[in-house]
């Protein structure tokens, strides 16, 4: 009997003892892009929709275009439950099969990756996350978080406020309630709004919420409920959306409000508050519902042919739009660096130029058979890897997400600064930082 | 027939008292010594290297840190994660104030900034015990995470709330930081972990590791004999945070390269604490192969469905590795209580009477 035991331990010992780890090698003539996802964990919520819909659309370039200029995409995902340990193990494994682009999903990650960017010549986009001051592409060649930074965001929700309430000026002497994820990701608008509380004369009220007790917020409301703010701005992710949006109706906050950047904004989120949720606003900057012929074309093409892991209904909804509108720039980029190198199999570097240059008009767009779905990308250049483009508005009207508002333009002669004194910030603080040799290309 | 001791006649005190006292263990030694150091870093991709092989020592380090505590001296610890924290988040502090001070050093040090943290928290211990101890390490945990969170003055005042590796060398190699490659932070994770476990296991079978043995087995025995149960746990506390402190700042400096507080949450420290359970309580090459089952099974298992050639998602296959290591947890504390080291343990004894059992 004990001897069956040491064998068993004996071989899983040897399985665990066998390095050599297989990986399949990358047909030559395609283009791999790697997608790290997390379908599990706490924030699967959040993940799943954005990871079906990245996979989809580019899926779909495959099935009916046969991939980008003729070249097949290889896509995979890697699973990273939001794990910072996992999200390098992840990173690690798709190296070696020379991926033009990474996509980490978490601002956590990304922190990770950045240093290794510029040394694995592998360029990241963090779309819409991550580090804001990696916008700076002086400092930052390898690194993209287009169409807009997070403190674009908060000077966004500021326009739509001063407009709410006739003027920013008319803020004086109210209170801001400001309920955030308590990590790098909603501590990052801190700066600009306590600046923009200097400015207009209101109160800041901070309720950080916990990683841990992200389904658990009574005491944050509580003290929401004793503080009444006038409006509140609210930087969720995950679990935390819904449970903050449950928790507001719960003490009867006047949901027209509240209002959450475009990470808070899944049907999911606003869905767990029900009928009184009604009024929830969010920014947002991909476009809703599934009308357009793009999203018409991968529901035919890969929908449809059961190659989606997405489930019935929730195709077309916000998050997953989020996705395709992540892959759209995933593949802009891509087609891009084949215009600007003229090479049909683009490496990273290539990428790297291809996103440098990155331009996606409204006729683009309409090109694309997504019209209107995003704000123009025209911004986005050497220098500037964000392009601070505009997002909108919608609010949640009990059962779907309404855009209520034009395309707003963020702040950008206020955010710029702070970008760029961040950026020196953190190269000062990571000294030996590697100065920019690559050269720039120009626009296309 | 080749594992005996049958010959091998000890004529002194210092032959009776070494390390490995059995030739076949020597040579044994000798042998993984050389392949840790020479074969696996020629042979090895680098993502084994990276993903794999670093991750397993800097766990296993912590393991053997959180073993010291629970396992040699019988005090049950929830805050072997913060300590962790302690240390990454010293050595953070120190190489921005010592940009030229050798990192390793500084790694070192912060070891002993993560010591005396844990003799403060480990000043419970002397009044609590077994169950409510180990809440008591929770405040631990709770308070470390805490403020890592909230003491911006830690992360130099980061906008992201993370530290963020520069780019330090020895003898003008890159060992931390983007340009470091996995073969030079391999072998230095593997000396320092290495060195360290030298050192535990001369620990706890001296004096101080008798001792801790005594309070373990029986605190009032113990301080009939004569053993000062205050100093012997608050000794414990403090060698068992210096290694957790030390294998914290590995974890970030040589592992990932930047962290938030999320990576010293009190997940990490149950995953420490299983890791000590499922390696063996009280047994340094436990914690190794307790290191080994949770990292590094997960990772095979994940490899799996790819080598056989078939096409998993990848989040079923998370969801299955899931289940399957839960399974193995259970089946290995069923069939052996004591951990893999146990298993150990048995198998050479069997080695012993091989091919001819009795």
């Amino acid at each position: 009997m004990r001897l069956k035991h040491v064998a068993i331990g004996a071989a899983v010992a040897a399985l665990l003892g066998s390095a050599a780890l297989p990986s399949p090698a990358v047909a030559q003539d395609s283009i791999y892009v790697p997608l790290l996802t997390y379908r599990t964990g706490p924030f699967a919520g959040s993940g799943i929709p954005i990871a079906n819909g990245m996979n989809d659309y580019l899926q779909m370039l495959n099935e009916r275009d046969g991939g980008i200029g003729g070249v097949k995409l290889a896509i995979e995902e890697c699973e990273t439950g939001y794990d910072t340990k996992k999200g390098v193990e992840c990173y690690e494994q798709v190296k070696s099969k020379k991926p033009v682009v990474m996509n980490p999903y978490s601002t956590g990650i990304t922190l990770q990756l950045i240093p290794k960017a510029a040394v694995d010549k592998i360029p990241i986009l963090s779309m819409a996350y991550g580090l804001s001051a990696s916008a700076v592409g002086n400092e930052f060649p390898w690194v993209f978080n287009p169409p807009a930074t997070y403190w674009d965001g908060l000077s966004m929700i500021f326009r739509y406020i001063g407009g709410k309430e006739g003027g920013l000026d008319k803020l004086k002497g109210k209170t801001i309630g400001y309920i955030f994820f308590d990590g790098g990701y909603g501590r990052e608008p801190i700066p600009l709004l306590e600046q923009f509380a200097k400015d207009y004369g209101f109160n800041v009220k901070l309720y950080p919420v916990p990683a841990t007790e992200m389904q658990n917020q009574s005491a944050q409301w509580l003290s929401v409920r004793r503080d009444r703010p006038d409006w509140m701005i609210m930087w969720g992710w995950g679990a935390m959306n819904p449970t903050a949006v449950r928790e507001a109706t719960r003490i009867n906050y006047p949901m027209d409000k509240m209002v959450g950047v475009w990470w808070s904004g899944g049907e999911d989120d606003a869905r767990g508050g029900g009928q009184e949720a009604k009024g929830y606003l969010t920014l947002n900057f991909n476009g809703l519902g599934t009308q357009y012929p793009a999203l018409q074309d991968i529901k035919k093409f890969v929908v449809d042919k059961g190659k989606s892991q997405v489930v019935g209904d929730k195709f077309g909804e916000n998050l997953y739009n989020r996705g395709v509108y992540n892959s759209v720039l995933i593949a802009e980029a891509i087609r891009n660096a084949q215009k600007v190198t003229g090479k049909k199999v683009v490496n990273g570097d290539d990428v790297r130029r291809g996103f440098e240059t990155l331009k996606i008009s409204a006729a683009r767009w309409k090109e694309l058979g997504l019209p209107d779905f995003g704000a123009p990308i025209e911004n986005v250049s050497c220098t500037d890897h964000n392009g601070h483009h505009a997002a909108y508005m919608q609010q949640w009207d009990g059962s779907k997400w309404v855009k209520v508002t034009d395309w707003i333009a963020p702040m950008k002669e206020r955010v710029r600064p702070l970008l760029e004194a961040a950026a020196k910030d953190y190269v000062s603080k990571n000294q030996p930082w590697p100065k920019r040799t690559e050269p720039c290309d120009k626009s296309s | 027939m080749f594992y005996r001791e049958t010959g091998q006649y000890k004529t002194d005190y210092a032959a009776d008292m070494a390390l490995f006292p059995i030739r076949q263990d020597r040579i044994g030694m000798i042998l993984i010594v050389i392949v840790a150091f020479a074969v696996i870093p020629l042979t090895m991709s680098s993502f084994t290297l990276s993903a794999v092989m670093i991750p397993v020592l800097i766990f296993s380090l912590a393991a053997i840190g959180a073993n010291l505590l629970t396992g040699y001296t019988g005090l049950i610890s929830l805050g072997a994660a913060g300590f962790m924290g302690v240390g990454a988040y010293a050595t953070y502090k120190l190489t921005t104030w010592f940009p030229g001070a050798n990192i390793v050093l500084l790694i070192l040090l912060s070891g002993f900034v993560a010591a005396a943290v844990g003799v403060v928290f480990g000043l419970p211990s002397l009044r609590i015990k077994g169950f409510y101890l180990a809440v008591a390490t929770l405040a631990a945990q709770f308070f470390l995470s805490w403020c890592f969170v909230r003491v911006p003055w830690l992360v130099n005042y980061n906008v992201s709330n993370a530290i963020e590796v520069p780019t330090r060398t020895m003898f003008e190699i890159p060992i931390t930081g983007p340009n470091a490659t996995p073969v030079v932070r391999y072998l230095v994770v593997l000396t320092v972990v290495v060195a360290l476990t030298w050192i535990a296991s001369n620990i706890v079978r001296g004096r101080i590791g008798r001792s801790w043995m005594a309070v373990r087995d029986m605190d009032i025995a113990a301080e009939l004999i004569g053993i000062r149960l205050y100093r012997t746990k608050l000794l414990a506390f403090a060698i068992s945070s210096f290694y957790c402190g030390v294998a914290g700042a590995l974890m970030v400096f040589l592992w990932l390269g930047a962290a938030e507080a999320d990576s010293f949450n009190i997940n990490q420290s149950f995953i420490i604490l299983f890791m000590v359970i499922i390696g063996g309580l009280g047994s340094l090459i436990g914690s190794y192969f307790g290191a080994a089952f949770i990292w590094g099974l997960p990772i095979v298992l994940r490899a799996a469905p790819e080598f056989f050639g078939m096409s998993v998602h990848a989040a079923t296959v998370e969801h299955i590795q899931f289940m399957v290591v839960g399974a193995l947890i259970i089946f290995f504390l069923i069939v052996e209580p004591h951990g893999l080291a146990r298993l150990w343990q048995i198998g050479k004894q069997k080695l012993r009477v091989w091919p001819f059992p009795y």
